[in-house]
């Protein structure tokens, strides 16, 4: 058994490893093709959506009038508590199986592998929330108006959640049992983002333009892209460390 | 073959201490580890190797004293194996999360290949067994072309076979100039000079 290259070692001291950018995209597929190869992971957050919204009409009646004036809310607070749902899984089965471990030795840098994650947890979420919720809007009578701005504050604030979210899954994953604290870490933290939310589609309902609640929604994405990493990669090393 | 970085030590560990629940595991243990040796690291269970270990590679960061120069990228092989069980083995080794470099099909299955994997390359890993899993973890050290190889407990589950084919691989890493700091309980059978680290005694020899 010998040593396809024996000579490899002085190659290795100047590191032929790939650049950030190729190891984010191999990191992104990976974690893609995990969700792809367990559906039911990606369907839960979904049927749980799903579920919710239709206990909402059967609580509060089935009047259109009185089932409109909660759309937004009911529509904003069941993302949320879905994309919560699934937040918990983010990082837990890597540090189960020492994956975690290997991706923190990488050399490249823990930023923008952790950014590879988060976007791999927002396009199986997030995006797919956004994507069904306009027949869930039209359910609850939801003007048409509306679903464009419904659609574009759930894109661009499922992905603040996602962001936040692995923060608080971050800092648990080494608890054997995370899920209630979790919940209690970031809740607080999704407040004004559940504000801005719903207050764009609001705006819709009523003819206003939703235009500056987006973009305040897009400035807090912006600020989550740059520094949540910074927290997910801290809380990392130190779940690991633990 | 002698390669330039033998002068300067691929991993230096200065005054190490480490203390546990109120026991002292080791202190003021200071150890270079140059390219061209092995080193293995002994003590009974519970004695502080997969800490030091872990110290060593740069996964424990606080609560201990001392400090370690790492001018190189290790590979660490840990307990776990990281092998994701939903990718089959040529996946889980050319996504590795380690960022190690980019491997052709050819080169990965040249290396399942050499650990008795033939065969299991595009199966879904949950079906191989746990021996199986190191295996598909042990491949890592005939892609990686990292000097400096910090393995802890590399044999566990693996056969009898499996065992000297890996004493070889690292005898032969160790003559192309690479180093090796593994922990073992059994003692080692392997051409090249091995040094010995004894946690317990504090013997360095």
């Amino acid at each position: 058994m010998q040593r396809q290259h024996p000579q490899s070692c002085s190659r290795g001291c100047l590191l032929s490893v790939p650049h950030t950018g190729q190891f984010c995209a191999r990191v992104l597929r990976r974690q893609l093709l995990l969700a792809v190869r367990r559906p039911i992971e990606i369907g839960n957050p979904l049927l749980f959506f799903a579920i919710v919204i239709v206990l909402f009409p059967l609580g509060l009646g089935p009047s259109p009038e009185r089932l409109v004036s909660f759309a937004p809310g009911v529509l904003w607070i069941t993302a949320l508590l879905s994309n919560l749902l699934t937040s918990d899984a983010v990082f837990r089965s890597d540090f189960d199986d020492g994956s975690l471990e290997q991706l923190i030795l990488a050399p490249q840098p823990l930023f923008f592998s952790a950014l590879a994650y988060i976007l791999a947890h927002w396009l199986t979420t997030g995006l797919l929330l956004a994507a069904v919720s306009p027949v869930f809007a039209l359910m609850l009578n939801l003007p048409v108006s509306a679903l464009g701005a419904l659609f574009v504050s759930l894109l661009l604030g499922t992905a603040v959640l996602s962001l936040l979210g692995g923060i608080g899954a971050a800092l648990t994953v080494g608890l054997k049992r995370g899920g209630i604290l979790i919940s209690l870490l970031i809740l607080p933290l999704y407040m004004p983002v559940l504000i801005f939310g719903t207050a764009a589609v609001q705006a819709a309902m009523t003819g206003a333009p939703s235009g500056p609640y987006l973009a305040i929604l897009g400035a807090m994405l912006s600020l989550a892209i740059a520094l949540a990493p910074l927290a997910i990669a801290t809380g990392l090393k130190v779940s690991i460390d633990a | 073959m002698p390669i330039s970085v033998n002068d300067a030590p691929l991993l230096a560990a200065q005054s190490l201490g480490l203390v546990r629940g109120g026991r002292e595991l080791f202190h003021d243990l200071s150890v270079e580890v140059y390219g061209g040796q092995l080193w293995q690291i002994e003590g009974a269970n519970g004695a502080g190797k997969t800490s030091l270990m872990r110290i060593l590679c740069g996964l424990s960061r606080y609560g201990f004293e001392g400090k370690v120069l790492r001018p190189v990228t290790p590979l660490y092989l840990g307990h776990q194996t990281a092998v994701k069980a939903l990718l089959s083995p040529r996946e889980n080794l050319q996504w590795h999360v380690s960022g190690a470099g980019l491997y052709s099909d050819d080169q990965v299955d040249d290396a399942l290949a050499r650990l008795g994997l033939r065969g299991y390359e595009d199966v879904p890993s949950h079906t191989l067994s746990a021996g199986q899993h190191r295996r598909v973890n042990l491949a890592r050290l005939f892609l990686s072309d990292a000097c400096l190889w910090l393995l802890d407990e590399p044999f566990t589950a693996i056969d009898k076979q499996g065992v000297d084919e890996t004493q070889s691989l690292l005898a032969s890493h160790v003559d192309g100039g690479g180093a090796v700091v593994m922990t073992s309980h059994q003692a080692l059978q392997v051409s090249c000079n091995v040094n010995t680290l004894n946690l317990v005694q504090g013997v360095v020899s």
